[in-house]
């Protein structure tokens, strides 16, 4: 507008002083770096500090081995389970009109405002020695606790929201108008799912995959409660973690279990942000919840 | 919806010509009862077994009592810490440009991904009083780890997340108008700020609050390692919890677990009472 050079920059009415602002920035950062960053990195400097191969040796001992499976196999069963529920639910609830519909949505956020511990304890009062359907399960040489079953039920109480919440808020932005023409021009029920909502909800089903594993795989209290730390048997990842950690001498092999752990974490906040850039208009009915 | 009208509708739902009604809602409703509704159902029954004197006795005993108290009076502390360093940190990813912005916003959901025990050995070796952190803070005469302040740092980290992305999207749709009539009467930027931003950001402050405080009283796997778990100084109420189940006293350690789900149910109903009175302001 102006050619008149001037000696500063003037600052607008709403923007903060230079000073101000370069402090904020400052304060946020270093809050993030100390906060956040540092965490991340010790746990890797830690794996290394005895050398690469020990780290290596440390997660590829049976023991570290059995927990990486059993975590493979307890995140392999909860979150298929939820997806199948998530999808249940919020067609149910994102396609149809009934009452009671804003209860429904209510409980099914519940398990998130219940703590970890609390999740696993549910299941400890019904399948537990002193449980509801304890000395049945006893008598019937069934187990539960100190069990697969059950840190499967545990693992499933705590990543049971994760997809349904994705998906609710944006099958509801999508409304029902395509799935009325496809039946309309004659399609299936089935294939009007898999062939009009699928491709339509594909990202967001996806993004809520990725949330869910990421806590399935790292679910620590919950599981606890369930497990009964059995070294090589009824241990996960996140457990032998904690078992390594109080036993002496294996200081370091607890962060090489770890890394891997953050390695999964990492990797799933990559592809979450991978996702919100590349499908961002797709998930957008996602944001500002 | 617009077959509405052609089809006649009962009672309790609007009828609609999409398929799967009775399959989707039957599955969610078995599905929902039978991994949450029952279970939650046998936590609340289990405590009665005592009483309800047996009940109060048992939450009130020194040792519980110290528990609960050390669980909820640390996640208000953190709750508090997150929601000033939230605002600032939401204030500069909306705000500002700068370097590896991208990678700040990114990082702000590490405390969701990173699982909550690497989270804990992690921060106990931080803070530990030969750690990075710890060390220097030790220097000073402060004692971070296996302390109540250890707890509070714990619960600081994983809260963070919920303030921040409570914040965000409200502080991106806020309009600039107001600052700019706010700056044209004579307002300098922080009476602005004070008079004008923050009563619009305060239900997104609330609620961010609300949430990192909810999550914070129930943490177990990112605090255990650094609390120290001494019976009445740094012992958490899920520990006890889990302390109470290993004694096979299923009655006490459910009457814990009441105490804590009572407190979330109560934060939640007080969140919506939030929400929908700044929804009903709009």
């Amino acid at each position: 507008m102006s050619d008149i050079a001037l000696p500063f920059r003037p600052r607008g009415a709403t923007q903060e002083h230079p000073v101000a602002r370069v402090a904020l920035v400052g304060a946020a950062a270093v809050f993030v770096v100390l906060f956040l960053l540092l965490p991340l990195i010790t746990v890797f400097a830690e794996a290394l500090k005895d050398g690469i191969s020990a780290a290596i040796a440390a997660i590829t001992e049976p023991d570290a081995l059995s927990a990486i499976k059993l975590t493979l196999i307890a995140a392999g069963i909860a979150v298929p389970l939820n997806v199948t529920f998530g999808l249940s639910a919020s067609w149910a609830i994102s396609k149809f009109d009934f009452r009671g519909k804003s209860f429904l949505v209510t409980l099914v956020d519940l398990p998130f405002s219940v703590s970890p511990v609390v999740s696993g304890l549910v299941y400890v009062l019904i399948f537990g020695m002193q449980g509801w359907l304890g000395p049945y399960l006893r008598d019937n040489d069934i187990k539960i606790i100190f069990a697969l079953p059950g840190i499967v039920l545990a693992t499933t109480f705590v990543t049971f929201p994760f997809v349904a919440r994705e998906l609710i808020p944006l099958m509801q932005a999508q409304g029902t108008e395509e799935e009325q023409a496809a039946l309309t021009l004659g399609a299936g029920g089935i294939a009007t799912f898999w062939y009009v909502t699928m491709p339509n909800i594909r990202w967001g089903l996806l993004y809520g995959v990725l949330l869910c594993n990421a806590r399935a795989m790292g679910e620590f209290g919950a599981v606890s409660v369930v497990s009964g730390h059995i070294r090589g048997l009824t241990n996960t990842m996140p457990l032998q973690v904690e078992t390594l950690y109080n036993a002496p001498g294996e200081y370091s092999a607890a962060f090489a279990v770890s890394s891997l752990l953050a390695l999964l974490g990492f990797v799933t906040l990559m592809l979450k942000n991978f996702l919100e850039w590349r499908h961002g208009d797709e998930l957008a009915a996602l944001r500002g919840k | 919806m617009s077959f509405a009208g052609a089809l006649p509708s009962t009672y309790w739902r609007t009828r609609s010509a999409l398929p799967g009604f009775g399959l989707s809602l039957g599955l969610t409703v078995f599905y929902l009862s039978t991994i949450v509704l029952i279970p939650l159902a046998a936590l609340i029954i289990r405590p009665w077994e005592l009483g309800w004197s047996g009940f109060v006795a048992e939450v009130t005993a020194p040792r519980v009592f110290a528990a609960l108290k050390l669980s909820f009076g640390a996640a208000a502390i953190a709750a508090v810490l997150n929601t000033f360093f939230g605002l600032i940190v939401a204030w500069a990813l909306v705000r500002y440009r700068f370097p590896l912005k991208r990678l700040v916003d990114a990082l702000v959901d590490l405390p969701f991904a990173l699982p909550t025990a690497v989270a804990g050995i992690a921060l106990s070796s931080l803070y530990a009083p030969n750690g990075w952190l710890g060390a220097p803070l030790m220097s000073l005469g402060i004692k971070a780890a296996y302390t109540p302040l250890g707890i509070v740092i714990a619960l600081t980290f994983i809260g963070l997340p919920f303030v921040v992305r409570t914040l965000q999207p409200v502080l991106s749709d806020l309009s600039r108008d107001h600052e700019e009539a706010a700056a044209t009467l004579g307002a300098s930027r922080f009476q602005t700020f004070r008079r004008v931003v923050f009563p619009a950001l305060l239900p997104a402050l609330i609620t961010g609050a609300a949430l990192a405080f909810a999550r914070a009283v129930g943490e177990y796997g990112s605090v255990i390692f650094i609390a120290g778990n001494l019976p009445m100084r740094s012992e958490i109420a899920p520990l006890l919890i889990i302390i109470k189940l290993e004694e096979f006293d299923y009655a006490g350690a459910a009457s814990i677990g009441v105490v804590m789900l009572g407190v979330s149910f109560l934060m939640l109903f007080a969140l919506n009472g939030v929400q929908s009175y700044t929804a009903a302001r709009r």
